[in-house]
Parts: structure tokens; C-alpha cells; sequence
């Protein structure tokens, strides 16, 4: 990996920001990268379509906006509308048909994931899908070890939530190693 | 080593920044976006053995620290543009009184509320000139988060050694940025206590007396010695007085003990500056972007660096003439209508080669931006 620009992009109270947080901070901490993460303040965060942008290098990272993302995650049919333009020519542009009718025929590989629908039918807890989409991006991509993931994971999440959020990492991660893609570059 | 290293936002590498510089006390009231310094103190300085107050509005909490300060103690208040506004008043009182203290002020876009969630780096000159009156200030920047912490603690070593407040201007891009901070070693960097007076408990003590060395030894404020502290021009003992020779020489005194001292306070970094023919100056985020733009056009063989102040206030006039003297072309590039241009045009022996590469609609501004601008420098057309 040399330079690698993500967004991940949906409706405020998905927990795409903090799946963006958790992806960077596991890149930093366990991973020895260097991340940014910087995300969309006021009122996109609170309903409307919010974005959170990451970068992961193994040199130093200046500019932190990212403009040809190599990987879009997009949860919401508003985010697909604004930011499907925004991945790079060969990039993985990844969605949930639960949320997104992909229209536009995008120069990327655009996977459709039932993201949701897997959260729900075996663990019966939206919270934990940003969760799911995030192992689902691992499994796809494999741009970190899983358990880097897990470590943090372990740390930010608290007790009682932790097998749940455990389980719909492992959700995504299965899902996603079945889709292996990883020519984003 | 990995517990010392953290993912954060700037916001949160100016706080471990000032609690490893020796954070006390902190008074504050939050405003977006610096919300965060006063949260995560909340939390910390009352377990460290320090005091945390949110005060009832902007004007308290730097009266508050003020307060503190005289009482020995090492302080800091955040703010953004509005409060920073409100603040103003106080921080001349401080610099009047030569009092330590650190306002952090994390800057969104103005004037008035203007634009709460969004960069701007409109308070370069507020810094300056703010609060009324002859007087000089130092003001300190960064652009990543190792150097906010850095220029944390240079902030409260700089704000003990001169005796001032000195403001640290973040903007909200850091601020809210998160990315890598290594924790220093407990010792790695340099800490710079307070020179407190060595005379004894029944020994006349002159609060603004000054040694040889031109420094004023500080007295606890409620502790040995009694001592009148004034916003008035005033006497070795603290007491007001219009005496034309007092007047004259404290206002010298003032501005000198910064002035005089600029190579001292002087900090930036410099990238690619060696054989530029385009420099770029800038500070804060939009160094990054600067920077970014330098690395890609370097690797097209185009000769290009940048200049990155980290001191803005007193202005670093010869270093900028001395990085600048070969260049074809100066662009500045900050997200304002040309606050640091106008220092840099003065700088600078060729002003009329100096341009404004600026964004101030609230976004960041991108290298893309500048990069439009340089070709036209560069006579590539648009």
C-alpha cells in the first residue's frame, strides 16, 4: 500500500463516521500507517447526506480532503446520487441494494452487498451495521488485518456490546472475502 | 511504545500538549469548533490534580485565568472567533500586567457567529491587534498534530519566559482533523517554569521591578508578599501612575521584551527551499495543501517549496526576506483575504512578485486551488 483515499459516505446516525474512525485508527495504532480522518460538522451530521473522508499511507499524509477515492462505501441513495462520481477508474465503488439502486455505469467495480439484510436476519440489531459494512470493506479489500480491527474494537466499544459488534464484523468479513477485489489502487 | 501512540484530533493533541507542558487550570466556555479542549479537560485536569471551570461566558473565563496565573499557576483558556472576540479586553489587561497565560483559538469563519463548523484562518490580525493599545503579542500556529502539541508547550514555555499571553491559532480543519500523535517521552521536550522571586516572606518584594537580565520575578499572588496588580500604566510597585517617564518606559518595555526577541520566538519548517524558483508561505491546514501541491509538482520536476510559519506574532520578517530572496514568485497561501500576504508584501524586497492563493468559503483549500493559481504565476495559462 502506498496511498489509499476512502470515504465513506451515508445519512447522519448510520455510523458511517465512526466506522471511518475506527478503520483510520486501527491503520494507526495497529497497523503502523500513518491515517487523517476528517468528516462533514453541522448540519449534514444530523440527517442529509454526511461524509467522512480517510486516507492511509505509509508516508506522510498533507492535503486530508480526498478527491479520487479508491474506495467509496456509499449507505444511503442521496450519498450514491452526490458522491458515485468520486471514485477513481478502477476503484471499488460498494453499496447496499437495501438503500442504493446503483444507475450510473461507473468506470469502477461496483459491488452490491444485502449488508443490511444479513445484520438483520442473523443478529436483529441495526446498530451494528456500520459495524458489518466495515468488515464487509476488510473482507473485500483486505487493506488491514481483521484484527486490527478487532483491537480497537475491543478498546472503544463497551462491554456489553462488544459480542455484538464482534459478530457482525465476522457478518461482513465473510461476506466480503466472498467478493475479493483488490485493484483499486 | 504503542500506548504513546494515539489517534486524536488536533483538538485533543493540544490538550496532552498542555497538560505535559504543566496545564493547571483551565476556565473556559465551548464553542464550536473548540469544543473538544474544554471537554477532554473536564475530564483530565481534575483527575491531575488541576482545576477545571466552565465559566459563564468568554469574558470570565480569561479573567479567570488571569487570576490564576497570579496565583502560580500555569493556564490556558479555548475559544473561536466570537469568543475571541469577547476576550480581547482581559488579554490586554494581561499583556499589561505581564501576566502568563495561553488562549487557544481555533478559528472558524467571521465576523460575528459567521460560520460555526467551517475553516478559517480570519484572525491573524485580530491576534495582533485585537485588543487596544500599543503592545505586541505572540501568536503560534501548526498544521499537523505533532506540532500542535509542540507549539503547545513552546506556547506556555514562551508565555512564562516573556511574561504574556501568547495565542495559539488553530483553525477548524486541525481541530477536528484526527491522525497520528506520538506522545513525547517525559523528558523530551523542554519545559520552561516560571522565574519565581527568591526573596523572603518579610523582604520587600517590587512586582515590576525588572533584574539585570531585563526579566520581573514573580511573586505567588496570596502568598508571601503583598502587591498591587493594575490595567494602569504603573510604578515598580504596581501602583498606578501617568508620570510621563513611567508611561514611556513600560510601554518600551512592553513591546521590546517580544520584539527584541523574535529570533528566539521565531519557528517554522521549510520544505524543498533549497533551489526554488515558487515558494509558497502558509501555515495552519493550508500548509498541508501547500505542502501536498510542493511533493506532487517536485516529482514533475518543478522547483517549488514552501515556506511554513509557526509563529505568526511577531511577525518573521527576516526569515521570510531570507527564503524568499531568489524566488520568481511568493504565493501565500491562507483562507483569509490576505492577512499574512500583507506581512509578507512588507517582508520581502520584491512585493509586487508576491500573490494570494486564498479560499474563504469554508472549505478547506485544496492544492487543486492553488495549483490554478501557480499556473497563471507560471504564465501556463488557466
Amino acid at each position: 500500500m502506498n496511498v489509499m483515499r476512502l470515504v465513506f459516505s451515508g445519512s447522519g446516525g448510520q455510523g458511517v463516521i465512526t466506522a471511518a474512525i475506527i478503520l483510520a485508527e486501527a491503520a494507526v495504532i495497529y497497523s503502523g500507517k500513518n491515517a487523517t480522518q476528517t468528516q462533514a460538522y453541522g448540519a449534514a451530521a444530523r440527517g442529509g447526506a454526511t461524509r467522512s473522508d480517510i486516507i492511509l499511507s505509509d508516508s506522510a499524509i498533507y492535503y486530508p480532503g480526498v478527491t479520487e477515492a479508491n474506495v467509496l462505501i456509499t449507505l444511503t441513495q442521496d450519498a450514491y446520487n452526490e458522491f458515485a462520481s468520486i471514485t477513481r477508474p478502477g476503484g471499488l465503488l460498494l453499496s447496499d441494494p437495501r438503500f442504493v439502486q446503483t444507475t450510473r455505469k461507473a468506470d469502477a467495480k461496483q459491488l452490491e452487498l444485502p449488508m443490511y439484510d444479513q445484520v438483520m436476519e442473523k443478529i436483529g440489531k441495526p446498530i451494528v451495521y456500520n459495524i458489518c459494512t466495515l468488515g464487509a470493506l476488510i473482507g473485500i479489500t483486505q487493506i488491514l488485518e481483521p484484527e486490527a480491527i478487532m483491537q480497537v474494537l475491543e478498546e472503544r466499544i463497551p462491554q456489553d456490546f462488544i459480542n455484538l459488534n464482534m459478530r457482525a464484523f465476522d457478518l461482513g468479513l465473510v461476506l466480503g472475502s466472498q467478493y475479493q477485489y483488490r485493484k483499486f489502487y | 511504545m504503542t500506548e504513546m501512540i494515539r489517534f486524536v484530533q488536533g483538538n485533543e493533541a493540544c490538550v496532552e500538549g498542555a497538560l505535559y507542558a504543566g496545564l493547571e487550570f483551565f476556565a473556559g466556555y465551548p464553542i464550536t469548533p473548540s469544543t473538544e479542549i474544554a471537554e477532554l479537560l473536564s475530564g483530565r485536569l481534575p483527575t491531575n490534580g488541576g482545576k477545571f471551570i466552565q465559566m459563564e461566558d468568554e469574558i470570565a473565563s480569561m479573567c479567570a485565568i488571569i487570576g490564576a496565573s497570579l496565583t502560580g499557576h500555569k493556564v490556558m483558556t479555548a475559544t473561536s472567533g466570537p469568543g475571541f472576540s469577547l476576550k480581547q479586553e482581559a488579554i490586554g489587561y494581561a499583556c499589561m500586567a505581564e501576566i502568563p497565560c495561553v488562549i487557544v483559538n481555533v478559528q472558524r469563519g467571521g465576523p460575528s457567529t459567521g460560520n460555526p463548523t467551517h475553516v478559517s484562518q480570519g484572525d491573524i490580525n485580530q491576534a495582533r491587534w485585537g485588543t487596544h493599545g500599543d503592545h505586541s503579542i505572540i501568536a503560534l500556529t501548526a498544521s499537523n498534530h505533532q506540532d500542535i502539541f509542540a507549539m503547545t508547550v513552546d506556547a506556555f514555555n514562551l508565555a512564562e519566559t516573556y511574561r504574556t499571553p501568547v495565542v495559539l491559532l488553530l483553525d477548524e480543519a486541525v481541530g477536528h482533523m484526527r491522525e497520528k500523535l506520538t506522545i513525547p517521552a517525559k523528558d523530551e521536550l523542554q519545559i520552561i517554569d516560571r522565574l519565581r522571586t527568591s526573596l523572603g516572606k518579610d523582604v520587600d518584594y517590587h512586582p515590576y521591578l525588572p533584574r539585570e537580565d531585563g526579566r520581573l520575578p514573580m511573586s505567588d499572588f496570596g502568598g508571601d508578599h503583598r502587591y498591587n496588580v493594575t490595567g494602569l500604566y504603573h510604578d515598580m510597585w504596581g501602583f498606578p501612575s501617568a508620570n510621563p517617564k513611567v508611561v514611556n518606559q513600560l510601554l518600551r518595555h512592553l513591546v521590546d521584551k517580544i520584539e527584541n526577541n523574535v529570533h528566539a520566538i521565531t519557528r517554522y519548517k521549510e520544505y524543498y527551499l533549497e533551489d526554488a524558483h515558487y515558494i509558497m508561505v502558509s501555515y495552519g491546514s493550508s500548509a498541508r495543501s501547500a505542502i501536498h501541491l510542493a511533493e506532487e509538482r517536485r516529482k514533475r520536476g518543478e522547483r517549488i517549496g514552501v515556506l511554513e510559519l509557526q509563529s505568526i506574532w511577531p511577525f518573521p520578517t527576516e526569515v521570510v526576506r531570507e527564503k524568499c530572496a531568489a524566488a520568481r514568485a511568493v504565493v501565500v497561501v491562507e483562507m483569509n483575504m490576505g492577512q499574512v500576504l500583507a506581512q509578507v508584501k512588507s517582508a520581502v524586497e520584491h512585493p509586487e512578485r508576491v500573490f494570494l492563493a486564498n479560499r474563504i468559503d469554508g472549505k478547506l483549500i485544496a492544492p487543486h486551488d492553488i495549483k490554478k493559481l501557480l499556473r497563471v504565476i507560471q504564465g501556463k495559462g488557466v
